[in-house]
């Protein structure tokens, strides 16, 4: 398969405002190379992360979510990232139970000095998820999940000019 | 009660639903004989004998208020509820299958494939050798039968038609049921203002857990139980004790009825005003009071571990957090790769 038409997921990162936002700044301004495919939201913190971030990315289109904050032990509002930590094995439980692989949404600790552990964790996970393919949730909420097994392994999705959340109607399938 | 000429017209239908809203409706009492004497009934298949034919034969926007209770699980369902949309007023999404799929839209975490195989192929209580699987056209010396055809997915009403009001609760509450006909008797009647289009209406403003009589203190959750391990120490939050209860993330207006008797609330009022997604928001408070921390230093991996244990004696995740909103979730369904055993009988029949 040519380099052009391989399958770039698209990933949404979460990173908190005092570590992991800035382990990816680091990584930038030591021009630090790594994929292209994760798009960050800077949040305060990884405790803000609300679950409905989460479900939203992937209704909408996403192909993962990358989850980021402090070390434990290392929050800037003491023990956020306990909470974020919950959060994220429970809703990967979830996930799973919903036909979501548990590799698409993925927590990962930088400290605001490990802008190389963030680089390559950013690669780690973007060849992760473009193993799994896309998951293209909105064809999934649409036509019931029926035929997804025919997944197309190259890069068959644009998500330029996609809405965000649009959900399209469902078709009418007689059984 | 002045009633110049003809009365305003009120109509109750169920798609798909279990009749527990119009149970919920009948036990408003003697509120009846109010709601007989403002109304005339144009359309209510479990108490009065309308055919639907009758409904399609009246003017559109003739229905003052249709109650539509029951999601959409089939293209009849649909039919329905665009041809009461055409014909009503102000139509309701009347009870939570309607406003959010409810127990129907469970069925969102599985494939059409497997229920249809699941109940009549596999069921031990069966006898269908031949594998037959209903059909939406069968032709037959008299003719051809018709069925309606079964959705892959559960739909609440507003996923198919333009809703004024939703009514939550399974079922609404009958006060609450009351209070709803009193605002639209008196809209009609006296000219009163209706709320906004799109309200939710017959229930509070905050959360199950601010009219619920338990004692709550601060919660830490070492580990769940399901109902049927533990009894309850009463008089105490149920959530504190273990037992799941969606109370925190849920709208009042049932007036905490399950948690006083030890069963923890399900969900059925549906989301807080200005929540998306009712399931994520139980998620975020559950896992908030897990009693599972660190301290600077601590192995990481190993406390991954230990908050995987904790989390994972929450059995069903998905169908306990979307109890009664599947269908009005973000994702709203699961993805399901089926191995096509029910497609494969169903193309049997045909050859």
């Amino acid at each position: 398969m040519s380099e052009s038409d391989r399958f770039e997921p698209l990933i949404i990162g979460f990173t908190c405002n005092w570590c992991s936002y800035r382990a990816a700044d680091l990584a930038g301004t030591s021009r630090m190379k790594y994929p292209p495919n994760v798009r960050l939201i800077r949040l305060m913190c990884s405790g803000r992360l609300d679950p409905t971030f989460v479900l939203k990315a992937l209704a909408g289109g996403a192909d993962g979510v990358l989850i980021t904050g402090c070390h434990p032990g290392e929050c800037h509002y003491l023990e956020q990232n306990y909470k974020a930590l919950r959060r994220y094995h429970l809703l990967r439980m979830l996930l799973t139970q919903l036909g979501v692989e548990p590799e698409r949404v993925k927590l990962v600790w930088a400290s605001a000095a490990e802008g190389a552990r963030f680089a390559e964790e950013v690669g780690r996970m973007v060849e992760e998820v473009r193993r799994l393919g896309p998951l293209n949730w909105p064809a999934v909420a649409a036509d019931g999940g029926e035929t997804v097994a025919v997944q197309t392994p190259n890069g068959g999705h644009a998500h330029e000019g996609e809405p965000l959340i649009a959900i399209p109607a469902e078709q009418e399938v007689t059984p | 009660m002045s009633t110049n000429g003809a009365k305003p017209k009120l109509a109750m239908y169920w798609a798909a639903s279990c009749g527990g809203c119009e149970i919920a409706t009948l036990n408003i009492g003697e509120q009846l004989l109010t709601v007989d004497q403002v109304f005339d009934l144009a359309f209510f298949p479990c108490i009065a004998d309308f055919k639907v034919s009758d409904v399609e034969g009246y003017p559109d926007g003739s229905i003052d208020l249709c109650l539509f209770n029951g999601a959409i699980r089939s293209s009849e369902n649909e039919h329905m509820a665009h041809l009461l949309r055409r014909k009503s007023k102000i139509l309701v999404a009347f009870g939570s299958c309607a406003y959010e799929g409810c127990i129907p839209a469970l069925a969102n975490l599985t494939s059409r494939q497997a229920i249809l195989r699941a109940v009549y192929l596999e069921n031990p209580s069966l006898d269908n050798p031949a594998g037959i699987l209903p059909q939406t056209t069968t032709e037959v010396p008299e003719g051809e039968l018709t069925l309606p055809a079964f959705y892959p997915t559960v739909k609440a009403l507003d996923q198919v038609v333009d809703v004024d009001y939703y009514v939550p609760g399974c079922p609404p509450e009958s006060e609450q049921i009351w209070a709803v006909l009193r605002a639209v008797v008196a809209a009609l009647t006296e000219g009163a203002a209706l709320p906004p289009k799109g309200s939710v209406v017959g229930a509070g403003q905050t959360a199950v857990c601010d009219e619920c009589p338990l004692a709550r203190h601060e919660k830490r959750i070492a580990r769940f139980y399901r109902p049927y391990e533990i009894v309850p120490k009463p008089g105490l939050c149920l959530l504190e004790q273990g037992l799941v209860c969606l109370g925190p993330a849920t709208l009042s207006g049932c007036g905490a009825l399950c948690p006083q008797v030890g069963m923890g609330c399900r969900g059925c009022y549906g989301p807080l005003p200005g929540v998306i997604d009712q399931g994520a928001r139980m998620l975020t408070a559950i896992a908030s009071v897990i009693d599972v921390s660190g301290k600077p230093g601590d192995p990481e991996e190993a406390l991954a571990q230990r908050v995987e244990e904790a989390v994972s004696t929450l059995v069903d995740p998905a169908g306990t957090f979307y109890y009664f909103s599947m269908a009005h979730s973000l994702l709203r369904r699961a993805r399901v790769q089926d191995d096509g055993q029910g497609e494969r009988h169903h193309e049997t029949d045909h050859h």
